[in-house]
């Protein structure tokens, strides 16, 4: 696989710098070296393969790369891979277990809140956040919440639907398992 | 004992997407995200200036960086004949430039190396020496007398002339203005945007010498059309081409065209003998790829006294950057720009339009709309508001004195488009009552006493969608029909391709449920497969709102005839004569005996295992449709703002949208479309436009400056719906995939003019930022043309 991270240092001819950084991946280790110029983003997606994690922009503005560090959500086209060393960063692909999906993998699907699907991953992750922190967001917040991150298809108006679907949703399991 | 239509997923079930479980995993398969063994990386040099000849160009210290393989310019292109391509307009386009460069964020050279960084890396350290030009970044500066020739390339181009056309009846037109009681003049721009899909345009060129097959990846709506002018501009056999259009990230028009990064993709994977990855940045997407909109309109409006319309006039400018690459049918020069008026009884009309080379990127495409009907829309509904107000005419009232009546279809317009149905004025009603428009002007009265600033604006129209018809459309010569290739199994399920192409808008779904409809086989029961030229049947592709006009009625021809093979096979397994055999959803019986008979999959399943004598085996079918007709979809939009005077910031209050789109196959989807199509509408009119500075700077070239709505300042939109069937469509559907970018600017600029015009004003340009909506307040005055330049 051509991968950045593996190719600059395979390649005897190019003396380049690398270091070597642990990062916890949607809850696995992985350890790698890289240039200390490589993004997040591109560790993410050409690195480790995880393709879910897309880029949109040159200028930190569409959110399509945003993941979880350490619970937050963060553009990780504007981080470092080697800020990340020692931290926890989870993305889309962690969302669903083998079995089954996210809450709110299935309120995107069930209120139609994607088309192309390029901004999903990035509004799945921000939705996330924000569920963690505010479980009973008002339409408002969630519009806020999601103001850091573009959609060219949907209008926004059925991905906030999706997401006060799933946060319902998510609020009722809890009821249920306490 | 038919099978329950919605139960399967058929027509006019809010079937939920099946690409969606793929998208939600984050499993899409993007080109960014395919990755080939040994594939290298590609990166392009673009020109930082916008006109100026190349003195020389030094690439020697790229070729030094370690792991760059090699480094093209526009001297290695044309030794190989490659350094210009046609267009989809009958012209040419540089691919990497050779004598000048004519535009910000052209193509000069190309490094390819063992991963993206160095390959950025090495672009940075080629030299390049430029000697200025004169710049030309509007249509008055390239017609001025002394212009800088920009296609000095180009034989027979004296000037930056493109095209004069024109359309229509010139001396009846004459006629009406003479007889005319009223006379309203409107003058606009429509500003250059971009449709900016998330995901920029990106190509994996892969050229096997032992094969000679040529298999590309490519973020195109029109994978078929693509092989064929690589066919014409790499001169290689077109069997031996395949192109691949994985997951598209929205396209809008602006994956239509053939770019540069494309064709260099692919020498450059022909030299190295390894794929190529090439994938645009969003400063390269927005400054070098098809743009849309960048037009003047002039119209003129003859009126009588009682509001009946007589004639118009047009007269557009349009400025088509270096290259004219306009996608759109041969025949017509300004796209379809003579829809306008299309819903209105308009006796007689004319247009003229004339086309000019600048200084600026390349494109002319459909952005989200059906080649120019977003601009022949626009102006409509911006000379009816302007129009009504010169008759002291209420605005709904001028418009439904004016729209074509019911009984009036099928109805040949003054440009000689034939509209087939609607129901006009119903949808007038449906969108006057949701909004409140008895008791609104009383509303506004009292608001205004108390120094608040409400207005409404109305926006109709229908609009030419599903080119198209053979006779009249074409690109390059190829005639617009679509296609499509079901195949039942033996088990019942089946696969289903077209040759359309989802960027978004749930093919797989759609399709699916029209087979549903058709063959009563459980949409779940049919996977639809679309984008790989080796696999799909030859289809034209998905942008005009297209496909479900053309590719959609081919999905439900080639279900047909399946269904016509099965009655034999059913009347051979029910031992009667075919005619004694009747159909009802997914089943076939014997008339008079509605117990006696076999499903859909008793006939597929015998279709290979007992079928009868002397009929060919297997159950499947291509079809290729070519429409009689275009589809007309209606709508009526009405947009309630309110206007701060203090600030000239205005907030939309209520939208009401009633769509006419004839038969829905999937009403979610619709919405859908609808929905974002507004947003689309609301950005244009507020916020998103692309401009240039004097020295052909881009302003707007990246997401700091381009501004795109967040989910944060989009309104809400409260949709309607009305339903008259497409009277030539199998299935009776019509495009809508943008129809609401097509109304929308316009209902949202009346309502903002009907605001404030009480001060006299009769017009801002797009877009309505606030500034602009404030020194219209406190002038008086129009705000014109393109918003000043900011200088740092
Ligand atoms: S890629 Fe756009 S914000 Fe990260
Ligand atoms: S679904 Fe296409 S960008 Fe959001």
């Amino acid at each position: 696989m051509t991968s950045l991270y593996n190719e600059v240092a395979a390649d005897p001819g190019a003396d380049v710098p690398t270091r070597r950084v642990s990062i916890s991946v949607n809850g696995e280790k992985r350890t790698v070296d890289v240039e200390p110029r490589l993004l997040l983003a591109h560790l993410l997606r050409q690195g480790l393969g995880l393709t879910g994690t897309h880029t949109g922009c040159d200028t930190t503005n569409c959110g399509a790369c945003t993941v979880l560090f350490d619970g937050r959500p963060i553009k990780s086209c504007t981080m470092l891979a080697v800020q990340a060393d020692g931290h926890e960063v989870e993305t889309v692909e962690g969302l669903a277990s083998a079995s089954e999906l996210h809450p709110i993998q299935e309120g995107f699907k069930e209120c139609h809140g994607l088309q192309c699907g390029y901004c999903t991953p990035g509004m799945m992750m921000a939705t996330k956040a924000l569920l963690e922190k505010n479980p009973d967001p008002t339409e408002d917040e969630v519009r806020w919440a999601l103001s850091g991150n573009l959609c060219r298809c949907t209008g926004y108006q059925n991905i906030v639907k999706s997401v006060l679907w799933a946060a319902e949703k998510m609020r009722g399991d809890e009821g249920e398992e306490a | 004992m038919s099978v329950d239509e919605i139960k399967i997923g058929g027509m006019g079930a809010s079937r939920r997407r099946v690409e969606d479980n793929r998208f939600i995993r984050g499993k899409g398969k993007y080109v960014d995200d395919v990755v080939l063994p040994g594939m290298l990386h590609m990166e392009i040099l673009r020109a930082d200036v916008a006109h100026a000849r190349i003195k020389s160009i030094d690439t020697s210290a790229a070729w030094e960086v370690p792991g760059v393989r090699l480094v093209l310019t526009g001297e290695t292109m044309a030794a190989r004949n490659l350094a210009w391509m046609p267009t989809l307009s009958y012209d040419t386009q540089a691919v990497l430039a050779t004598d000048k460069v004519r535009f910000q964020g052209q193509e000069v050279a190309a490094v390819i190396a063992d991963d993206p960084y160095i390959a950025k890396d090495a672009c940075a350290k080629i030299v390049v020496e430029y000697e200025s030009l004169p710049v030309i970044v509007n249509p008055d500066q390239a017609a001025a007398p002394g212009a800088a020739l920009i296609r000095d390339d180009k034989e027979n181009q004296p000037t930056n002339k493109i095209f004069d056309w024109e359309i229509g009846d010139k001396a009846g037109t004459d006629r009406a203005f003479e007889e005319a009681d009223v006379i309203s003049t409107i003058d606009l721009h429509y500003p250059r945007s971009h449709p900016s899909p998330l995901e920029p345009c990106g190509s994996i060129a892969d050229y096997d010498r032992a094969t000679g097959k040529l298999t590309v990846y490519m973020t195109t709506q029109a994978p078929h059309i693509i092989r064929a002018a690589v066919a014409m501009v790499a001169e290689l056999p077109e069997h031996q081409i395949r192109i691949i259009s994985p997951d598209l990230g929205g396209g809008f028009g602006n994956k239509v065209p053939v770019y540069p990064g494309y064709v260099i993709s692919i020498l450059a994977s022909i030299l190295t003998e390894r794929p190529v990855k090439w994938i645009e940045d969003k400063t390269g997407n927005l400054i070098s790829t098809g743009f849309g909109r960048d037009v003047y309109l002039q119209g003129q409006m003859a009126l009588r006294k009682d509001g009946k319309i007589l004639g118009m006039r047009m007269h557009t400018i349009s400025d088509h950057g270096a290259f004219f690459s306009d996608a759109q049918p041969t025949k017509f020069k300004i796209g379809l720009m003579h829809s306008t008026f299309a819903c209105y009884d308009v006796p007689a009309a004319h247009l003229t339009s004339t086309g000019y080379y600048t200084n600026k990127a390349p494109g002319g495409v459909a952005y989200r709309c059906s080649f120019r009907v977003t601009e022949a829309m626009f102006f409509q509904e911006r000379m009816m508001h302007a129009a009504a107000n010169d008759l002291g005419m209420d605005q709904a009232e001028f418009r439904r004195v004016n729209l074509v009546k019911d009984d009036m279809f099928p109805y040949r317009t003054a440009f000689g488009f034939l509209t087939d149905s609607g129901q006009y004025d119903k949808c007038m009603q449906v969108g006057m009552e949701a909004i409140g428009y008895a008791t609104f002007k009383e509303e506004q009265e009292e608001a205004r006493k108390r120094g608040r600033l409400l207005g409404i604006g109305i926006s109709t129209m229908t609009e030419p969608l599903g080119a198209g018809n053979s006779r009249e459309y074409d690109i390059l010569g190829i005639k617009m029909f679509d296609s499509a290739e079901l195949r039942v199994h033996m088990s019942g399920k089946a696969i289903l391709r077209t040759g359309a192409k989802t960027q978004g808008q749930g093919h797989e779904t759609t399709w699916a449920q029209i087979v549903a409809h058709e063959l009563g086989i459980p949409a779940d029961d049919i996977v639809v497969e679309e984008g790989d030229t080796d696999t799909a049947p030859f289809g034209m592709g998905t942008y005009a709102s297209r496909s479900t006009p053309v590719a959609g009625a081919a999905v439900a021809m080639a279900a047909r005839k399946v269904r016509a093979k099965a009655r034999k096979i059913a009347a051979h397994l029910l031992e009667v004569s075919e005619e004694d055999i009747e159909w009802e959803l997914g089943r076939f019986y014997v008339r008079g005996n509605h117990d006696r008979g076999v499903t859909i999959q008793d006939c597929a399943l015998a279709a290979y295992s007992n079928m009868p004598d002397g009929m060919e085996p297997g159950l499947e079918n291509v079809s290729y449709y070519d429409p009689p007709n275009l589809t007309w979809p209606f709508a009526a939009y009405f947009c309630k703002v309110e206007v701060d005077p203090a600030t000239g910031v205005w907030d939309v209050l209520n939208f009401v949208a009633v769509d006419d789109c004839g038969v829905r196959i999937n009403p979610m989807i619709v919405e859908g479309q609808v929905m974002g199509g507004l947003t689309e509408a609301y950005a244009m009119a507020n916020m998103q436009y692309i401009t240039f500075d004097e020295a052909g700077n881009c302003i707007g070239s990246n997401y700091m400056d381009y501004l795109l709505p967040t989910a944060w300042e989009t309104p809400g939109f409260e949709l309607h719906e009305v339903v008259t069937p497409c009277p030539h469509h199998p299935i009776g559907a019509k495009g809508v995939g943008e129809c609401a970018t097509v109304a929308g600017p316009a209902a949202f600029v009346n309502a903002v003019m009907n605001a404030i015009e009480h001060t006299g004003v009769r017009n801002i340009d797009m877009p309505l930022q606030p500034n602009r909506v404030f020194e219209a307040l406190q002038t008086g005055q129009d705000v014109s043309g393109m918003p000043p330049v900011r200088v740092e």
